[in-house]
């Protein structure tokens, strides 16, 4: 290894640029002649849309134009698009509405876009948008996810009970059948907390068109330049894919909320022609509570059934997932594929059966939010497994230890084989960081000082690497989840690696270059990643569901395999040696046997230089490309053990310790890996104890649209995080890598949750365990 | 934000003048509401007139009493040697507003004038007995303090100091709100000997108030024990995402009996 290759504690290469100030974001580029959009927003939950009267708006100061969903409608351009297709139980597509860029007939939830102003400054297009007159009929609206199928209001004319799909996995029968002969069944009704995503930088977009060449360029926020560029120029025809450059420069956060395709830069694309000059959208963080896809927002009942020595025997759970007023990119795979194949955790469960019901409501679309399903599925089973443990009088530890799966591969009764782990290894590690065996004294002290203090576990699994194409495929995924990458060798020996990967905040010019550093034996300073550019990366799928790393640096891998192999050639043609006899070690190439050497830079110059070359034989130059397409996913899997005390005068939950054992298979940069599972953990904390979005039932109108009220964790929220890590190697990529983006996030909120409903001895209560709710939980125990 | 004119007079009365010529004209003093409040356009007014710098700040604090300028900032209060000596309960509470910058910036004539129901100062007035000396008048905290961002101040009438009563013993207790951080509940309990206990609470109802039934019972027995015998209403209390009448009620009590124990 070198100073700088896999496993190094290198600090992050694009760290000085981003805490100089020296950042490049999609807000800090200013295009020639640009102009500035602001969207008008229903205020309205659920209304049909009357006239929009857009006179005094035009006639304001600077106004360059103002558009509405007439004019999208004139010029043809489509809707946004639901990129992965479920079937219901019985057989039936799911019910997908429209989902106009702006408004058309109906709004469907606060914040919905009924018309764009154009305008020379940010500040006319806002003042210009108040002129803007809209005649709206209030219909009555639903944002309750569980009374969405039951409600008056009708989110889309036609589907029916607000019902976009019915979808089952598992055998009911079996596991009715295990139910029915079970020693003793443990049964939750669960709440998973809506959320507002939050990144640091609030999304914005610039579409530019250039009518000399007949082409558009997008300036976006994305964690997937590609995906957007495929889905603006294939589904909502905006340009030929071609004509369209997307690029998605450096970027503030994403957690998910960057992964869709929103109405804002489509409008902004789109709208540029027609005013003939580039148009910048920067959204404020009112808009991204209004607007940002949210995270979660389940209702749950799960049942457990055990036999007399607390095996489980069968999973049943029935949950209702609010999808929003529309179906956002990936909104329908999250409570199904990513949600469901994961609810037999760490356990060996012979029968599982799951019942998804997807709902609209007059809410903002529901999306993919760090973990994605995952977090949904893990705070099921992991709140189950600690209540059937405390119900059967069985250490939860114990419990756990029980019911792991120990030989693998192990195939679950839900599509997932789980590749390698070992989940015993991560419990053992943390119970004995955590103390475990001494928690009594602890509760004891904190009693002492008037306060109950909890243990909660959390041994959670999920699947990363997403995701081989063909099983992505067979479940109705309308795109491959292979990556793509290019490793191009400059003449001196300089190294541009161009990912499909997209790096907003994980590291990515750290990480990749590490690996190109470990391979060719040159420093991280030689190396370049390049990423977020449609015109410079030939295709990649981008970043989300910790895939970079398995996945997206596999890519790289495969194409460094391709440049040795090459650079192999090289050497043994100039060193004059057969290529068998060539070995590359520590940036060198040298010939078995004699004093002969080549250094990684002096090949490159020479494979460039060409000057000797048999060219029939080898081709000039060192450059090489791969796709890598996963043979699986990829299972990090880990414990993580929370305590707590509470103040039972005020309810208020104080986290005082966290032990965290993750196992994420091979690590490349442990400062990167520990900064993830601090954000990860952190962000767990926030659902579990402080944030939540909320809708006001009656009316639609979000109440948790600021920071006054919508409530982020800070740092007095949290102890010293305590982390380590087992390592099993991930069989099916060449680093053994599973990756570590989201497991922070998944297993916090039931690790949470299992400690303060052990503390305040209540069987249950709703997540987020705020002040109120532990209160409230705490009153009615007694 | 809408467009408005700033104006930075040189004395009171130049101030008063400049309200009066507006179409309709805000003081402002920190601006630490205001300002929020403008850029969000929920306030749009035509003429700010700047009064920090005509109130002007300055702190005289003897053992009986403690003078405070309305231009004051909250971080001058809280680190001023002679209140943290005398009235180490009122420098606390200054020092628990906001944060680094809301007390750097805001001021303790805008909090007062403003009066919203989750400020800290309204309580310290009522539980230090305070006088609120204006451009036209005194007035007694008891009479200040009216309703929702609602005071006894009348139009252009401009807060220029603050009279506090340096209490025998006192402290402030504040339950955060979990997102803002503004009072949820808080409760200042001060015992100013002959002159009784007071008991004021902010952040629970629409209006900073007395608890005269707190104060009746920790008159004749000032110990967090005393006030197991009052029962709190949830009525009349403020219901939101974070906190249920029921919930503020039970914290007015909690955050009174942790008062009256922190001023020991």
């Amino acid at each position: 290894m070198t100073s700088t290759g896999i496993g190094a504690r290198v600090p992050r290469k694009e760290d000085q640029r981003f805490i100089t100030g020296n950042g490049n974001y999609t807000d800090d580029i200013n295009l020639p002649k640009q102009t500035y959009a602001y969207f008008v927003r229903s205020p309205h939950a659920h209304a049909k849309l009357g006239r929009i009267n857009t006179k005094a708006a035009e006639a304001a100061p600077g106004v360059v134009a103002v558009l509405t969903g007439k004019d999208v409608e004139k010029d043809g351009v489509g809707g946004l698009i639901c990129g992965w297709m479920i079937h219901s139980k019985d057989g039936s597509p799911m019910n997908a509405g429209p989902h106009p860029i702006l408004a058309h007939g109906k709004v469907r939830y606060v914040g919905d876009h009924v018309a764009v102003v154009v305008a020379e400054t940010q500040a006319q297009a806002k003042a210009a948008a108040e002129l803007v007159e809209v005649s709206y009929k209030v219909l009555p609206a639903v944002a309750d996810t569980a009374g969405a199928t039951s409600a008056k209001a009708e989110v889309h004319d036609g589907i029916a009970n607000n019902l976009v799909y019915n979808w089952s996995i598992g055998e009911e029968d079996a596991v009715n059948a295990a139910f029915d002969s079970a020693a003793h069944v443990t049964s939750l009704d669960l709440v998973n907390n809506r959320l507002a995503p939050n990144a640091m930088e609030p999304r914005a977009a610039i579409g530019a068109f250039d009518p000399g060449t007949d082409s558009y360029t997008l300036y976006t926020t994305s964690q997937n330049p590609h995906v957007a560029r495929l889905v603006l120029s294939a589904f909502i025809g905006i340009a030929p894919e071609h004509k369209l450059r997307v690029i998605a420069p450096d970027v503030g956060g994403g957690f998910g909320s960057k992964i869709f395709i929103y109405a804002e830069e489509t409008v902004c694309v789109w709208a540029s022609r027609k005013v003939g000059r580039p148009i910048k959208w920067t959204g404020g963080r009112d808009e991204a509570f209004l607007a940002d896809a949210h995270g979660r927002d389940h209702v749950t009942t799960a049942e457990a059934a055990m036999d007399a020595d607390g095996k489980i025997q069968a999973l049943r759970v029935k949950t209702t997932a609010n999808m929003g007023a529309y179906l956002s990119t990936f909104a329908s795979c999250v409570p199904t594929y990513l949600y469901a194949t994961l609810l037999s955790g760490q356990y060996a469960i012979p029968q599982i059966y799951a019942e998804v019901d997807a709902v609209y409501t007059n809410t903002a679309p529901v999306d993919a939010y760090r973990g994605a399903g995952r977090p949904e599925a893990t705070y099921v089973v992991e709140r189950i497994v600690e209540t059937a443990a405390r119900e059967m009088g069985i250490d939860p530890a114990e419990f756990r230890s029980r019911n792991f799966v120990r030989e693998f591969p192990h195939q679950t009764p839900v599509i997932m084989c789980y590749d390698a782990g070992d989940y015993q290894a991560s419990l053992d590690k943390a119970c004995e960081m955590i103390k475990y065996g001494s928690f009594e004294n602890r509760r004891k002290k904190s009693q002492k000082a008037g306060k109950m203090r909890g243990i909660g576990f959390s041994t959670y699994i999920e699947a990363c690497g997403i995701a081989p194409s063909a099983a992505v495929g067979s479940l109705g995924a309308g795109v491959g989840l292979w990556e793509s990458a290019e490793v191009r060798v400059k003449p001196t020996g300089n190294v541009e690696v161009l990912t499909g990967s997209h790096s907003h905040g994980q590291g990515h010019e750290t990480t990749f270059a590490q690996l190109v550093s470990d391979r060719l034996g040159i420093p991280i300073d030689q190396v370049e990643i390049v990423h977020g550019d449609t015109d410079k990366v030939q295709f990649g799928m981008g970043t989300y569901g910790s895939r970079s790393g398995a996945v997206g640096m596999t890519a790289i891998s495969k194409a460094l395999d391709k440049v040795e192999a090459k650079a192999r050639k090289v050497a043994s043609h100039v060193m004059e040696a057969a290529e068998g006899d060539i070995e590359f070690k520590d940036g060198s190439f040298t010939v078995k046997g004699t004093d002969k050497a080549m250094a990684f830079g002096e090949v490159a110059l020479a494979a460039y230089v060409a000057h000797s070359f048999p060219t029939t034989e080898i081709e000039p130059g060192l450059k090489e490309g791969a796709f890598h397409d996963p043979a699986n996913f990829t299972f990090p899997a880990g414990c993580h053990v929370c305590e707590v005390e509470v103040d039972p005068e005020t309810g208020v939950v104080e986290i005082v310790d966290w032990v965290a054992v993750d196992d994420f298979g091979n690590i490349i940069n442990p400062n990167i890996v520990e900064g993830q599972v601090h954000g990860g953990i952190a962000q767990g904390v926030g659902q579990a104890l402080t944030e939540n979005c909320v809708y006001d039932a009656e009316s639609g109108q979000l109440l948790s649209g600021s920071y006054m009220d919508y409530c982020m964790p800070r740092a007095d929220n949290f102890p010293t995080f305590r982390l380590d890590f087992t390592i099993t190697e991930c069989p099916t990529n060449p680093l053994g890598i599973k990756g570590c983006g989201e497991a922070g996030a998944i297993a916090a909120p039931p690790a949470v949750m299992n400690a303060v409903t052990h503390a305040i001895g209540v069987k249950n209560m709703p997540m987020p365990a705020t002040p109120m709710n532990v209160w409230n939980a705490l009153k009615s125990s007694v | 934000m809408y467009d408005f004119n700033y104006h930075r007079p040189k004395d009171v009365k130049e101030a008063v003048k400049l309200l009066k010529g507006a179409d309709d004209g805000v003081a402002m003093s920190g601006g630490m509401t205001l300002i929020p409040t403008m850029k969000q356009r929920l306030a749009a007014p035509s003429d700010v007139v700047d009064v920090a710098g005509v109130t002007g700040s300055g702190i005289k604090a003897q053992a009986k009493k403690i003078v405070i300028k309305a231009g004051t900032t909250h971080a001058e209060v809280a680190a001023h040697a002679g209140i943290q000596k005398h009235c180490p309960s009122l420098a606390a509470l200054a020092g628990g507003i906001g944060d680094p910058h809301v007390r750097n910036k805001g001021t303790i004539g805008g909090s007062i004038a403003n009066n919203d129901p989750a400020a800290d100062y309204p309580a310290a007035c009522l539980a230090l007995n305070a006088k609120i000396t204006t451009n036209r008048r005194s007035i007694d905290a008891d009479k200040f303090f009216k309703g929702l961002f609602e005071t006894a101040l009348k139009d252009n009438e401009i807060i220029t100091e603050i009279e506090f009563a340096v209490p025998k013993r006192g402290a402030y207790a504040k339950f955060p709100n979990p997102a803002s951080r503004y009072a949820m509940v808080g409760a200042y309990v001060a015992d100013h000997g002959r002159g009784g206990v007071r008991v004021a609470v902010s952040g629970a109802a629409d209006c900073a108030h007395r608890s005269k039934a707190m104060e009746k019972a920790l008159d004749g027995d000032f110990s967090a024990a005393a006030l197991d015998s009052v029962s709190v209403s949830p009525e009349g209390m403020n219901e939101d995402i974070h906190a249920s009448a029921e919930y503020r009620a039970h914290l007015v009590t909690v955050m009174a009996k942790r008062a009256v124990t922190a001023a020991g």
